[in-house]
């Protein structure tokens, strides 16, 4: 063997010997190095639920600010999102790129339910931290069988459990109907509601009427729910269909305690379409600050909120929730990084983000906070109601926490 | 056996072996990616067969795609059918819904198909949240991937790319086969003038209902094997832009081209993943420029512009053969199409 040879081999197994030193040393932690972490996402930027892409944006927005001032515990945030275009097959897609190209220490804020049913499994075998996913199902707080995947906004039974609260203490003598969508999304509302009511919801419940997405209207519901005698009405529609209640509710003068599910609680998309005046004396559950609302608009929260969208997010539109809502929710993504210290391995950060422990924000509502456990996968679980006046709506009442006792 | 066949063989069993190897070199996330580009050259062999070579437009195969995929993910979920059963089934029944759909559409011509199938595309994922106790509503239906059986120690990525490859090479070689045999023929004469087909005695109902079914018989295989690839199934996963991304594949690949379909495939699988990453404001139109410099580079698609390359090359050399003396051009360009 020459001595060129030899030399080659022996640089050869000295680097080899360094390689497997170093995998050795260095605990693997995935998506870490000493000046960054890896967050990733996908969010629709196109297709049918592009309105949706601006909390990406926004998310991306605010990680730069959080550089810009130092990152977390010295490391960059880097932050990688994707387009699914709201599609589950390319969510598939661009999630396993996240996860086994772009190797990220955790997923944050995938949206859409169909998106995030379609990587449910597939990240909780791959054991990566899925956490505060952009929808309100209530599947998401499931930590027995899916221990990595967490949720964030209230879920639809979480708000079923506060409307029941209100009605045991303030209506015990109620008659409620229901109109729901017959899907997961209307179900989850009413089993929200009738555990909230307890063994109480069999003689208050006195009507339920569903109606498919595909019905040209829910005019034959509304009077059925009318004639049935019901003075309190849980209305559990999506904006089209809530439009036509609110109207129709008030064309044949039945005048109910009305609640409206805060999935259909824009002014613009349906307060104002189905007449100010109809709508006056609705009820809804509330969480966030209405950025649109007035009385905000002195809180110092609001005022750091624009000040941020105008540096670091320009063209976003200030009213617009979804902006404020993306910056809510990337503050609770870097407190979690900042609880876990200089162990940013990814049980660590699932540990910590099930350790959250009465954290306010500046956007929620006074009073609102956010505590998860490691039973415990629905962060927001706090809500307050709010009843529109004509203009717009006005809180009302404590803050009502759906699981205490 | 001429040059250009002898060639193509040639390259199919480079493509085979290639494609066969490739799980052995590539990890899980590509290798899905990759399963999805046969997935949709098998979509785009359809369409190609309705469009490319019998003249039909159709902007609703992403609607035979759904249905292929929810036969696949009903029988599997509801029956706890073997998935590879659920596959040749899902073929069969888009098969005669095809059928089905063509005998009336043989009314339409041209643009007034194109809509009258865009109404599909349109219809089926309503259509799907109606029967909610079947398809799961908008929820969908969530399936377990298959494992590779007899114990062979490959991961479900390779095993599930390893069947995938597998049917699309079967399906490509019946295609073939197809488009070269009296049927592809009367297809194809259909397509180029149909009432000197009718003259010449081709019964020109019977072959494009036909066609209709066979393609979107293709395409519910296609489906099946992109809910058993994706393992879940919603009406989200259909929506229109997917019956025009088909379109996009086929032109931009190449009409009546068998290899087309593959070069579409893989355009529409990895050119908007490009555009993404060469911008992140305005993926779209960025793909937009990518289209319009396709398709003036290359009006007959990739394929088309492969074949002219291969035989103006062929006829140079033929030519210089034959003492300079220049080729019969006709010949050559009429093979382009």
């Amino acid at each position: 063997m020459s001595g060129r040879k030899l030399t080659a081999l022996a640089l050869a197994g000295a680097l080899l010997g360094a390689g497997l030193a170093s995998v050795a040393g260095a605990q693997t932690v995935v998506g870490v190095t000493a000046t960054e972490i890896k967050i990733g996402n996908t969010n629709p930027y196109s297709g049918p639920a592009s309105a949706y892409g601006t909390i990406g944006k926004t998310i991306a927005a605010y990680f730069k600010k959080v550089n810009d001032e130092g990152g977390v515990n010295g490391r960059k945030i880097n932050f990688i999102t994707y387009d699914d275009a709201y599609t589950p097959p390319k969510a598939v897609e661009m999630v396993r790129k996240l996860v086994e190209q772009d190797q990220v220490a955790a997923l944050f804020q995938t949206l859409g339910t169909p998106t995030n049913t379609a990587i449910h499994k597939y990240v909780n075998q791959a054991k990566v931290p899925h956490l505060f996913v952009a929808t309100g199902a209530t599947k998401w707080n499931d930590p027995k069988n899916f221990p990595w995947t967490m949720g964030w906004q209230p879920n639809y039974q979480t708000e079923g459990r506060v409307y029941a609260s209100y009605i045991l203490k303030n209506h015990p003598d109620a008659k409620i109907g229901i109109l729901f969508q017959n899907d997961d999304y209307g179900k989850d509302y009413v089993k929200g509601l009738e555990d909230g009511l307890g063994a109480a919801g069999a003689k208050l419940i006195v009507m339920k009427q569903s109606y498919e997405t595909t019905d040209p209207t829910v005019d034959s519901q509304i009077i059925n729910l009318k004639n049935s005698g019901a003075n309190v009405f849980f209305n559990v529609t999506i904006p089209k269909f809530a439009v036509q209640a609110i109207k129709k509710a008030h064309d044949i003068g039945w005048k109910p305690t009305h609640f409206l599910n805060n999935v259909s609680s824009s002014l613009a998309s349906v307060l104002k379409p189905a007449g100010l005046e109809a709508s006056r004396g609705l009820i809804t559950a509330l969480y966030m600050k209405e950025i649109t609302d007035p009385q905000w608009f002195k809180d110092k929260a609001y005022t750091d909120w624009v000040a941020f969208m105008k540096k670091y997010y320009p063209e976003g539109a200030l009213d617009d929730q979804s902006n404020a809502f993306g910056y809510t929710v990337a503050q609770i993504m870097t407190q979690v990084l900042k609880q876990c210290g200089s162990d940013l391995s990814r049980e660590n950060i699932m540990k910590q983000a099930e350790n959250l422990k009465n954290v306010e924000l500046p956007l929620l509502l006074p009073g609102i906070k956010v505590n998860t456990g490691p039973d415990d996968h629905a962060p927001l679980e706090q809500e307050q109601l709010a009843k529109f006046d004509g203009e717009r709506w006005v809180l009302f009442g404590d803050v009502f926490d759906a699981f205490r006792k | 056996m001429s040059l250009t066949r002898r060639a193509s063989l040639v390259l199919a069993i480079a493509v085979i072996a290639l494609g066969f190897s490739l799980p052995f070199y590539m990890s899980g996330f590509r290798l899905f990616q990759y399963t999805q580009v046969c997935i949709y050259a098998i979509a785009l062999m359809g369409l190609n067969l309705l469009t490319g070579y019998n003249g039909q437009f159709s902007l609703g195969h992403g609607a035979f795609y759904a249905v292929g995929a929810y036969i696949s993910a009903i029988m599997m979920d509801r029956w706890n059918i073997n998935y590879a059963w659920t596959i040749p089934v899902a073929g069969l029944l888009c098969l005669i819904v095809g059928f089905v759909f063509g005998r009336p559409a043989l009314r339409l011509e041209g643009l007034y198909l194109a809509l009258a199938t865009f109404s599909l595309a349109l219809a089926v994922p309503q259509i799907l949240k109606y029967f909610e106790h079947w398809t799961g509503g908008s929820q969908g239906i969530v399936l377990t991937k298959p494992k590779a059986p007899w114990g062979l120690k490959i991961t479900e990525d390779q095993w599930l790319y390893l069947v995938t490859f597998a049917i699309t090479v079967v399906m490509f070689i019946l295609a073939a086969n197809l488009v070269r045999s009296r049927v592809g023929r009367a297809m194809v004469a259909i397509r180029d003038n149909h009432i000197a087909a009718e003259t010449m005695g081709v019964d020109s109902a019977l072959y494009k209902s036909l066609t209709f079914g066979v393609s979107a018989g293709y395409t519910g295989v296609a489906g099946a094997l992109s809910a058993i690839a994706v393992a879940y199934v919603a009406p989200d996963s259909f929506n229109v832009f997917l019956s025009v991304t088909f379109l996009i594949g086929i032109v931009i690949g190449g009409l009546g081209s068998i290899w087309g379909n593959v070069l579409g495939a893989l355009f529409i699988q990895f050119v908007p993943n490009w555009a993404q990453d060469i911008s992140k404001a305005a993926p779209w139109a960025i793909f937009g420029v990518f289209l319009i410099s396709f398709m003036y580079a290359m009006p007959y698609g990739i394929a088309g512009a492969l074949k002219k390359l291969w035989i103006s090359r062929v006829v140079s050399r033929v030519s210089q053969k034959q003492g300079g003396e220049r080729a019969p051009s006709k010949q050559a360009q009429s093979q382009i199409r």
